[in-house]
């Protein structure tokens, strides 16, 4: 009975005649020399079963390291650590909510931000470049992926935050400070610095991979769309965009991915501060910035624990995000005829 | 005859290994530089002797040495006595040199180096204290013409002996800083933002008109940043400086035999209070014999050789009373 990963024995046949006067082919000339096949194929088979396992193994031993090195945080604070607002080294009280809420919402400022960006790059890349200029951007957009995160770090401390704090940041309040996110102090530094240095980041990495994707869209799409008697918008978008849009929101989560995990650049901007609040220009804090900067000192076993129960946390969060993403790639893509809106 | 020399190769390579003792440390990074200007020195002068020193953080370092991976840890702040009890390895405390914190600000239009009594430091960092024209900062500083600009509070993030020491001067103080925050090396901040390191401390104070910071003395020497002036526990107004730190090791009173003390807000007329030892933690009987003879043999060299070398790097050396104890201490170690 064959089992799941089985692939059929191959049939032992007769090579056919060749017609007389021709010499077999190289390929085929292998294959009849190389002699039986089947204890490759198995060991094969096997081997590739041991790459795709050893990725649950990988998680499974990190999740069961955090939750095995937490132990005192989780024992003592259960559940709550994870909705507590207080970090209290000193006294040994800690919650994990306004770490939380610091990657999620630095993150997703990094979103707002990179993924129309990172969309209009790669239209323009794909659908309107001149050829010259074609691979120098493309080139300069993959480079922005190369940059170490402590020279962006670096640049966003003398560079973007002076300017944020000057410039950005002033027109920001008068226009926009009624709703409460743009308000008084303005640092320079805070959640929107942090944003926006993860939207940098992560700009390349959604739009290389969008990119790809658009390039895969066959022409004969592109072509059937404009013989309609399509502008070249409504080719864009309904011969393209359209098709390409699984692997968009497939590149938009790993963009997402990064912006969640980061840390060295978050840290020089982000401000430090474990508080929860609305104001956007106010500081924050991740659960990536406060490992990197308290585990080196941390002595105390409760400290290390809430540390290490904070790893815990982005493990957690970046699962239930990764899962939510999906779940929108399978309810966006579901039967999925052309539709024009 | 190739074999021949393949052999003689062998043995050589397991008489050097022989002869080659190698020791392992671990912990703070605020005293690595000097450190690490010992070990390569004293590794010259005494050939077959290695010192591998890693900067992982005192924490690390406790963590390490007490589990005995590492043959020394060095921390900046003392073990706690639990941390003492629940160590597998017995550990002795030996300080080595001194750093202290000073308070920098950025406030356009003032060129006077200005004075903070305690008090008014840790109310500034408390959040009660929160203008630069406040009363109370302009008694301190007759004659300064303070602008009216609220007052910008910056501290480290990074978990660090440099927050230790600061903090425990404010919770010396002052009350309502022990009572509400407290000492560690890292701290619930009532107001401020976070800034990683020094070198972003300094950073974020330079950039940000009417804000204030403290930073590692050697940083702020090493930078030629500006600094202010704290009032001692004698009531004279005392610039952070390598002789002030001695000059507060020194006249500690009674230093315990273990060398676990506080030395901030020392007593002495020109002793700098925002002052402390780092220490290196060395096992009372080393694993094994060999390398308990070079430990030894190095801290005896440091005290001989090591400490005058740290005032080039802007480190305060031991004061010689503190010295002489260490020797005696040193003697005792098996």
């Amino acid at each position: 009975m064959p089992g799941p990963f089985d692939t059929p024995d191959p049939v032992k046949q007769t090579p056919p005649a060749l017609p007389p006067g021709q010499e077999p082919s190289a390929i085929r000339k292998f294959l009849l020399s190389r002699g039986s096949s089947a204890l490759a194929d198995r060991g094969f088979r096997w081997l590739m079963i041991g790459c795709a396992l050893s990725i649950f193994a990988i998680v499974a031993l990190i999740a069961t390291e955090l939750v095995m090195r937490s132990q005192l945080t989780i024992a003592k604070f259960g559940l709550k650590f994870f909705f507590g607002t207080a970090w209290d080294p000193v006294n040994g009280d800690f919650g994990a909510l306004p770490f939380i809420y610091g990657t999620l919402v630095s993150s997703a400022v990094a979103l707002v931000i990179a993924v129309p960006l990172a969309v209009g790059v790669s239209i323009f890349i794909t659908e309107m470049c001149p050829k010259f200029l074609r691979g120098p951007l493309s080139f300069l957009t993959e480079l922005l992926a190369a940059i170490p995160s402590v020279v962006y770090g670096l640049w966003a401390i003398f560079v973007l935050v002076p300017l944020l704090r000057e410039h950005v940041n002033p027109v920001l309040m008068k226009l926009f400070g009624w709703s409460g996110l743009f308000v008084e102090p303005n640092f320079g530094i805070g959640m929107l610095a942090a944003g926006v240095i993860l939207s940098i980041m992560i700009l390349p990495v959604i739009s290389s991979l969008t990119r790809e994707v658009m390039t895969s869209v066959p022409h004969s799409q592109r072509e059937a769309v404009l013989a309609l008697g399509a502008t070249r918008w409504e080719m864009i978008r309904m011969g393209v965009l359209r098709n390409a849009r699984i692997g968009i929101v497939g590149s938009i989560i790993l963009g997402l991915g990064r912006a969640l995990g980061e840390t060295m650049a978050v840290t020089m901007v982000i401000g430090n501060r474990p508080d929860i609040v609305k104001n956007l220009l106010a500081p924050g804090y991740s659960m990536a910035s406060v490992i990197a900067n308290e585990f080196s000192e941390a002595s105390d076993d409760m400290y290390l624990s809430a540390l290490i129960e904070i790893g815990l946390a982005l493990f957690i969060v970046t699962i239930i995000v990764n899962a939510l993403a999906r779940l929108l790639v399978w309810a966006v893509t579901r039967g999925a005829p052309a539709r024009v809106n | 005859m190739k074999k021949g020399v393949i052999l003689a190769a062998l043995l050589a390579i397991g008489a050097s290994q022989g002869f080659a003792q190698k020791l392992n440390g671990a912990g703070a990074s605020f005293p690595y530089p000097i450190y690490s200007k010992w070990f390569s020195e004293y590794s010259q002068q005494h050939s077959g002797v290695q010192i591998n020193y890693q900067s992982i953080g005192s924490g690390g370092g406790i963590k390490q040495v007490t589990s005995g991976v590492v043959d020394f840890g060095a921390s900046d702040g003392p073990m706690s006595d639990a941390q003492l009890a629940e160590s597998k390895v017995k550990l002795v405390h030996i300080p080595t040199v001194l750093g202290a914190v000073v308070p920098i600000y950025n406030l356009p239009g003032v060129s006077a180096e200005l004075k903070f009594s305690p008090d008014v430091l840790a109310d500034i960092y408390l959040g009660k204290l929160t203008n630069w024209s406040d009363p109370r900062i302009a008694k301190d500083n007759p004659g300064v013409k303070l602008p009216d600009t609220k007052i910008n509070v910056v501290h480290r993030s990074d978990g660090s002996g440099t927050t230790y020491i600061f903090t425990d001067y404010l919770s010396k103080v002052s009350a309502d800083w022990k009572n509400s925050v407290g000492k560690n090396t890292a701290v619930p901040w009532p107001l401020g933002i976070g800034a990683k390191g020094n070198e972003a401390v300094a950073g974020m104070v330079r950039q940000l008109p009417g804000t204030i910071g403290y930073v590692e003395l050697i940083y702020a020497l090493q930078n030629k940043i500006p600094f202010g002036y704290i009032k001692n526990s004698s009531g004279n107004w005392v610039k952070g400086s390598i002789e002030g730190v001695t000059e507060a090791a020194a006249s500690v009173k009674e230093m315990p035999a273990d060398y676990r003390v506080s030395i901030t807000n020392a007593p002495g007329k020109e002793s700098y209070p925002i002052s402390s030892f780092t220490w290196l933690l060395i096992p009372v009987k080393a694993q094994d014999a060999e390398k308990g003879k070079v430990i030894k043999d190095f801290l005896n060299w440091m005290l001989d050789q090591g400490e005058s070398q740290a005032s080039s790097l802007y480190y305060a050396p031991l004061p010689k009373s503190v010295a002489d104890k260490v020797r005696a201490s040193i003697s005792k170690l098996q």
